[in-house]
């Protein structure tokens, strides 16, 4: 008997590599659908970790995490239960743009999520780095003489094997990335942390194409030597509104902290002019490609040069610490300098730098390579998600992972994969872009992305997506019912509103005077009334004595659908003429070249992505209506392509 | 994509050339609701709703009061059609102008104008292609649709495209403003903003009325300029017909299968098209008029788009002259002095003095140089035959150039893009609707960016990352 040991060997049904935003929605996914699940982390003090901004949610992130948590995602729970501060930001833009953010208490939320992993069923938690990616090319079934690339686990740095049926890349920053502080470069993660050096070779060694993007953080000071006397003080909202659907809203309202608003001067862009030549991305060190939407402050002083002051906000890491977040002002530029400038602003003349700001480079894909439901179209079983795919932000990343990790669920157990669409989802919008188009910097979601936006509001999220959160198995029968009944309780109550006729009786003109409403001269329904922007839902009771009591969430939906109904239908009109194109699929195997007459322009760019439907095909630029027609009439020809699922 | 399936579309969908019979199509759910309002049995009664699906019929398809055409309809419900939706089969006259007015009918009931290749697409997506066919439909279709892509960049003049470029830059901006400031909302302020995007919606507004508004001169070109000839008795307007039609014997054409008494004589003067209406009337009555008050003739001139005035240059002003510029001063309308080569009695000065009498305050408080601008006054000899050239010229300013629509510097020449401006312009209505009754701003922003769109397809340019471009070059966003 041998007894000189050659590496652990384990059996697990889906290894999750990182434990990041996006690794921890994938793991609890993977786990709460029953699977044997383990989730690496080159740190277990780092599970959920926020190394950047201290907060969760804001303009279309919000949205996400609304998503998230209406599909059975855990990133809303978790920050309802560690914020600090809430706000509802654009309030008086329409309510598709309301946004929920939360400032977060960082080392709260990270233990809270630790917590959840940690209690989870069917979970291992395991500190290692993992260093290859283990796969085998098995004959095709359907293609003779044709072999497919499946994965089969992973090995760490100590040489265990973990044999799987799925593995989920959540790598996030981690892969090859080095930190970049002026002059001074470390090899290292964000915030010090071990960087993963050596599974990028592996990747590549299994056919994955990767690239360099970079991002960056600004620094952080010890609030104690700042001063907020020269600051603008904000604060929170007084009724705190949770992020998730499942939390009581009475049971997080509590006292919150302010963030402080202050700016940077002329002085400030002086010293970052003066010192230009000493930036690393100006001094062509960085070659990765950083994100427009969070511009260093040297890029904001380059580009903007017009501008002689940009805004500053101080926001409070968490309540354990004294340190504070100086957002606005990210920086790679050397420490002397970053003092220097970071003095310049009113209020931090003292400050003391607790930690230097940072760019980081790091190892991504193009999502291009990834199916829309987020596996690698060369390598089955092999799935990503999260600031790998070529993302930013912690929302953006934890809904890929979430979607990951239930895909990588599905395909074992043999289930239709989950894919959102545009017309249903930020996350449906953040996913077909990242696949679709081609993304030259870290991905931020954007309202302006999705174009049917008023469809998809943070207010009716559940309404949305709760049924394929209940289709994975994520969402209870009993919430599903709940959120059943909610909508038929907004259905029953928009056509009665529509239904109850008013006339120019004395109480109605009186009510409506009051207001500084228009009197009525026709029949008016109670629906027509509350698409005046004077009057609402609660100024209308006096002349609605049929009403029955409902709770807020309803009236708030039956309020919104009735003012806005031009536009909504209007929107689902649209997405009704783009579905036609959606559920055409095209097969897998399909020969671009044999296509008679598409434009070599788009055979090229169809060649490259290899889209899943029509309607992905329609929207890769250089690809025209007129090439969507062709590829229409071919797909025609060979077979009805909606019944060809590609699996 | 243009893939919209819910809506009804509409084009001809035979050649555009001078042939006997020409064909409109109009296919989608709405065509029966649509095609009934313009066509009728001639006894004031829509037959098409009672018409059975796979049946033709003998009708008229009217303008309002008028009937433009008679034609054989077809009747195709879903889904046995080409395309699989209910399709509604016009068969004119041919002719260019004739085929292009029915369509414009179409349009104004409802339909839209179909996107190249769109009804084979309708076709294919309801599954409705013999397939073998499809494929050398498709070559057909990829190719033109590249042509007329190409043939329409090249067509519109820089000018045209520099115009909507600038027009779009505009709309971008606000978008992208609109934009920076909901998704960061800290940084940029909406405060006040509905004012501002109310003044920059209205000047984009005026800017595209005017180039819709040269869609219709631009139609003047194609179409001709509906031309009336008024005059005294014996002041010369016989000869100025037969030296207008001895010009070019050519007729250009007359319009087939009308059933109107009335004729229409097309003339053409170098690039001008002339459609001289009721000339018939105007020869008839010219000896049995007494005064200018003729019901017919002044009927006649009101619908004209050009009034051309002959006043016998070789007497005084004379009442009556006084009288028929009374009733014509709204229309454009030149004056001709003729003087058949006598003396010449009025000069351009007495005509403005006195003319400008007879209208309301504006026209008495114009100066010479707007009057004679307004209302060119040429001196010509009808019986010489000298003074083409004068009239040419005047005409060229009055329709052409726009001396008087000064707005419309370019012309549009396409009936798809006057009818993406129209679009544009019903967008931006909505938006300055929106702001006046208080709707928030990311409502109106969809009217917004939809005008920007529909400017875009004018152009040709392709949409994809506009917006997400413009909010990072322009504004300093976040962390």
């Amino acid at each position: 008997m041998d007894l000189k040991c050659r590496g652990a060997q384990f059996d697990t049904d889906v290894a999750i590599v990182g434990a990041g935003h996006a690794g921890c929605e994938a793991a609890l996914a993977c786990s709460r659908l029953g699977l044997d699940t383990v989730v690496f982390t080159v740190s277990v003090d780092s599970i959920a970790l926020m190394p950047c901004n201290p907060n969760i949610g804001g303009s279309s992130k919000g949205h996400l995490v609304r998503e998230l948590d209406a599909l059975g995602g855990e990133m809303g729970k978790n920050i309802d239960k560690t914020f600090i501060q809430s706000k509802m930001l654009n309030t008086s833009k329409g309510p598709a743009v309301h946004s929920l953010r939360a400032q977060a208490d960082k080392r709260d939320y990270s233990g809270s999520m630790r917590k959840v992993l940690e209690s989870q069923d069917h979970l291992t938690i395991k500190q290692a780095e993992v260093c290859e990616l283990l796969w085998e090319d098995i004959p095709d079934d359907e293609r003779e003489g044709t072999y497919v690339r499946r994965v089969t686990g992973v090995k760490t740095q100590t040489g265990t094997v973990y044999h799987a049926k799925a593995v989920v890349l959540c790598t996030g920053v981690y892969l090859n990335a080095r930190c970049l502080t002026g002059e001074s470069i470390t090899y290292t993660g964000p915030n010090g942390l071990q960087a993963a050096t050596h599974l990028s070779d592996s990747l590549k060694g299994a056919g994955v194409e990767l690239r360099r993007f970079k991002t960056g953080t600004p620094a952080r000071m010890d609030g104690k030597t700042i001063d907020y006397s020269k600051m603008e003080e904000q604060k929170g909202d007084e009724r705190i509104i949770p992020f998730s659907f499942s939390t009581d809203p009475d049971s997080i309202q509590k006292e919150q902290v302010s963030c402080y608003l202050t700016h940077t001067t002329e002085k400030t862009h002086e010293i970052i002019r003066a010192n230009l030549d000493r930036s690393p991305i100006y001094a062509g060190i960085i070659e990765g490609t950083g994100p427009r939407y969070c511009p260093s402050i040297e890029d904001k002083v380059v580009k903007f040069s017009e501008r002689t002051s940009h805004q500053v906000f101080i926001e409070p890491e968490g309540l354990y610490t004294d340190e504070v977040y100086i957002d606005g002002m990210s920086s790679s530029m050397p420490e002397d300098v970053q003092i220097a400038m970071y003095r310049s602003v009113p209020g931090l003349e003292n400050c003391r730098i607790v930690r230097n700001a940072y760019a980081i480079e790091y190892d991504c894909i193009n999502a291009k390579s990834l199916y829309p439901h987020l596996e690698f179209k060369t390598i089955k079983g092999l799935f990503a998600g999260g600031q790998f795919n070529g993302s930013s932000g912690y929302e953006e990343a934890a809904a890929q992972g979430f979607v990951a990790g239930v895909n990588a669920a599905m395909e074992i157990l043999g289930k239709e994969f989950l894919t959102l669409k545009r017309s249903e989802s930020y996350i449906g919008v953040l996913i077909d872009d990242l696949v679709t188009k081609d993304n030259r910097e870290p991905y931020r979601m954007m309202t302006s992305r999705a174009e049917y936006r008023l469809l998809l509001r943070q207010d009716n999220a559940d309404l949305r997506l709760r049924k394929y959160g209940h289709r994975i198995g994520l969402v209870s029968d009993e919430v599903f019912d709940k959120t059943v009944l909610k909508q038929q309780m907004i259905d029953e109550e928009t056509e009665r509103l529509k239904s109850v006729m008013l006339g120019a009786g004395r109480e109605v003109s009186k009510l409506l005077e009051q207001y500084g409403s228009p009197a009525l001269s026709t029949a008016t329904s109670l629906a027509q009334l509350l698409c005046r922007p004077e009057l609402d839902y609660e100024k209308l009771a006096p002349l609605d004595p049929g009403r029955k009591p409902l709770p807020a969430d309803v009236i708030e939906q039956v309020q919104i659908e009735i003012r806005y109904e031009g536009y909504i239908k209007r929107q689902e009109r649209q997405v009704r003429e783009q579905e036609r194109l959606e559920v055409k699929l095209i097969p897998e195997d399909i020969d671009y070249d044999d296509v008679p007459s598409l434009r070599i322009e788009a055979r090229q760019h169809l060649k490259e992505f290899r889209p899943v439907s029509v309607g992905q095909a329609s929207r890769i630029s250089g690809v025209s209506p007129a090439d969507i027609s062709v590829l229409l009439v071919y797909l025609e020809r060979n077979g009805s392509p909606s019944t060809v699922q590609q699996k | 994509m243009t893939g919209n399936t819910q809506s009804t579309i509409a084009a001809i969908s035979t050649a555009l050339s001078e042939s006997g019979i020409g064909i409109i199509r109009v296919s989608g759910p709405d065509s029966v609701s649509i095609c009934s309002k313009i066509l009728g049995d001639g006894k004031g009664d829509s037959v098409l709703e009672k018409m059975q699906a796979g049946t033709f019929r003998h009708l008229y398809v009217r303008d309002g009061e008028e009937t433009i055409d008679e034609c054989i309809v077809l009747l195709f419900k879903a889904p046995h059609s080409y395309t699989g939706e209910d399709t509604v089969e016009i068969q004119c006259h041919g002719g260019v102008l004739l085929l292009k007015k029915v369509l414009e009918r179409v349009l104004k009931s409802g339909a839209v104008l179909s996107a190249p290749g769109e009804f084979t697409k309708r076709a294919f997506l309801n599954g409705k292609m013999d397939l073998a066919q499809a494929e050398a439909v498709m070559d057909l279709i990829s190719s033109r649709s590249e042509m007329s892509l190409r043939a329409s960049r090249d067509q519109m003049s820089g000018r045209v495209s520099d115009i909507i470029r600038a027009l779009r830059a505009k709309i971008l901006y606000e978008t992208a403003y609109i934009e920076a400031a909901i998704d960061d909302p800290e940084h940029y302020d909406l405060e006040g903003y509905d004012t501002h995007v109310r003044d920059v919606v209205s000047d984009i507004k005026e800017k595209i009325t005017g180039l819709v508004k040269s869609y219709e001169s631009g139609k003047y070109i194609r179409e001709g300029i509906i031309t009336c000839i008024v005059g005294r008795p014996n002041s010369g307007k016989s000869s100025l017909l037969n030296l207008l039609t001895g010009y070019d014997r050519a007729i250009v054409s007359d319009i087939p299968g009308t059933t109107r008494d009335t004729i229409e004589e097309y003339v053409r003067l170098d690039d001008i098209l002339l459609k001289l209406t009721d000339t018939a009337g105007i020869r008839n009555t010219e000896d049995e008029i007494e005064s200018i008050g003729t019901r017919k003739a002044v009927d006649a001139a009101l619908s004209a788009d050009l009034i051309l005035f002959m006043i016998d240059a070789s007497e005084y002003l004379h009442m009556d002259d006084l009288e028929i510029f009374s009733k014509v001063h709204d229309k454009k309308c030149i004056i001709i002095l003729n003087k058949a080569d006598k003396p010449l009695m009025i000069k351009p000065l007495d005509v403005y003095e006195h003319f400008r009498e007879c209208g309301d305050f504006s026209l008495r408080s114009m100066s010479k140089d707007d009057f004679l601008v307004r209302y060119p006054c040429i001196v010509m000899s009808t019986g010489g035959g000298n003074g083409l050239d004068d009239l040419k010229r005047s005409i060229t300013s009055l329709f052409i150039s726009g001396k008087i629509d000064s707005s419309s510097e370019v012309v549009i020449t396409d009936m798809r893009h006057s009818q993406l401006l129209k679009d544009a312009l019903s967008s931006l209505e909505n938006v300055l609707e929106c702001i006046d009754t208080g709707m928030e701003t990311d409502i109106y922003t969809v009217d917004l960016y939809d005008a920007y769109r529909k400017l875009g397809l004018i152009i040709g340019e392709e949409i994809e990352d506009d917006l997400a471009n413009e909010i990072f070059s322009k504004f300093c966003m976040g962390k």
